[in-house]
């Protein structure tokens, strides 16, 4: 009886466990029913700050879901995306890159809706003694260095260049333009105040107590500036997908938006 | 045109005049180091050789806190109306910098093969160290020193992480090739961006070229 004891006894207790445990794993509270989620976001890097803010806030609310982000300039993203880049959403600050995108065939249908709106401004370093206080005050000789993001793929970029083509002194600014891979790096170099003046949105100015903002480009420029949001195809869940942007759309990214200056196109 | 040319311009004289640099500042600190028995030899050539240890952008980055509005050196150029920062020169100190340690490394091991008794010998007939190093020392590093210009030239020709960081992109000015290739690739031009590809390649095809047969038609005299 004893050996029997010392012997089985054991057995049974591990069979028990073990039967045990595989009892209780089918078992799951009721907010475990999420299966985990990532998203994959590609975002311009003028909306680092306030989406890094927004994502976290998603993330709170919602623990099942892990979102990524890549920010860069959008005429980047746009080429990644082109070349495979797994992405779920992108959001753009401009269209002409969302739009390359719709041609191409990368986005979900019916996906796409604008998001944001922004301004493009002229900053200069807060310490500049220059006293700048229009576009026009770039052509001055004071002004020996301006940073704007390349016009080819910088969205920021080629609206400030837009913007200097309205005012007609482009051609005469061009020999003094340093250019940048993207719109925080202008902003950069403006706060480095190793330029004499920059070209940025109003919401990346707004960052930093590093620059001033001086001017504002002509309303005709300003006008055509919206940030569309879209869900590229291949994305695994996009549901998910779709609920992140809906609640980009929501107030309480609304909220966040308007925190850090941007103004909400459908709103 | 413009868009191959002017950036083939920048390279060309950022180059030559790195490599003219890099070539006497490398030998003269090489030489003076071959021969240096301080106590802080290993120090100085930990100091030497840190930018090909450190990757090209925080070297770039520290020139740029260096020669910036608020750097020492930035300051102190600016009191003769000078900067250096996003300006040509850029080009060329950051690619000084880089290359340096390459043209240092090699010249010095070279050096440190020359047979210390010959020079020796021709102090005693004599000679003094400036034809000691002349007619001695520089014809028996030879292959050395031919190595590490043309090594200093080559990394020279693609230097990207620092030039872009001190000089900046400033079409016309300071934008190499490598500036020109990486901004093109971004802006989806990759037709010109390989162009620019197939200059630097031919280049360094062709100075690698010239160094293999340096190297067989002039062997080293002792």
């Amino acid at each position: 009886m004893k050996r029997m004891v010392n012997r089985i006894l054991p057995r049974f207790v591990a069979v028990f466990a073990v039967m045990g445990v595989l009892v209780f794993s089918g078992c799951s509270p009721a907010e475990e029913n999420h299966v985990a989620v990532e998203i994959s976001i590609s975002a311009a890097a003028s909306m680092t700050d306030a989406l890094q803010e927004i994502n976290a806030l998603y993330m709170q609310e919602n623990s099942w879901v892990t979102l990524s982000v890549n920010f860069a300039s959008s005429g980047t993203l746009q080429k990644q995306i082109e070349n495979g880049a797994p992405v779920d959403v992108f959001i753009s600050a401009a269209p002409a890159q969302m739009n390359a995108l719709e041609e191409g065939g990368f986005l979900v249908d019916s996906s796409r809706r604008n998001l944001l709106n922004n301004k493009i401004v002229l900053i200069v370093p807060s310490d500049s003694t220059l006293g700048l206080d229009s576009f026009m005050d770039l052509l001055d000789s004071g002004v020996v260095r301006i940073a704007l993001g390349d016009p080819e793929f910088v969205p920021a970029g080629t609206y400030g260049k837009k913007a200097l083509e309205i005012l007609g002194i482009y051609d005469q600014l061009l020999p003094k333009l340093i250019l940048g891979s993207d719109v925080r790096q202008v902003l950069g170099y403006v706060e480095g105040a190793n330029v004499e003046a920059g070209i940025v949105y109003s919401t990346d100015a707004a960052i930093t107590d590093g620059v001033v903002i001086v001017a504002e480009a002509p309303a005709e420029v300003n006008t055509l500036i919206v940030y569309p949001a879209a869900i590229i195809k291949g994305c695994q869940d996009i549901e998910a997908a779709q609920a992140y942007i809906d609640f980009l759309f929501g107030q309480e990214a609304a909220a966040i938006f308007a925190e850090y200056g941007f103004s909400l196109a459908e709103g | 045109m413009d868009s191959y040319l002017l950036p083939l311009w920048i390279s060309c004289k950022t180059v030559l005049v790195t490599t003219a640099i890099t070539f006497i500042l490398g030998i003269a600190v090489a030489r003076w180091m071959a021969r240096y028995s301080g106590k802080y030899k290993g120090m100085i050539d930990g100091i030497f050789i840190l930018p090909l240890v450190l990757p090209p952008t925080v070297v770039g980055f520290g020139l740029l806190m260096l020669f910036g509005k608020n750097g020492p050196l930035g300051e102190f150029l600016s009191l003769f109306d000078m900067t250096v920062v996003f300006s040509w020169p850029a080009t060329v100190i950051a690619a000084v910098i880089m290359t340096f340690p390459l043209m240092y490394m090699s010249a010095r091991a070279g050096f440190e093969q020359v047979d210390v008794n010959i020079e020796n010998a021709a102090r005693t007939l004599g000679a003094s160290e400036w034809r000691v190093f002349w007619t001695i020392t520089m014809p028996a590093a030879r292959p050395a020193i031919m190595a590490a210009t043309v090594l200093a030239f080559a990394r020279a020709l693609g230097e990207f992480g620092a030039t872009l960081m001190l000089a900046g992109n400033i079409p016309g000015k300071t934008t190499t090739i490598p500036v020109a290739i990486y901004f093109n690739i971004q802006a989806g031009h990759t037709d010109k961006a390989m162009v620019l590809v197939f200059i630097v390649l031919a280049i360094s095809f062709v100075s690698l070229a010239a160094l293999t047969y340096w190297k067989l038609k002039i062997p080293a005299k002792p």
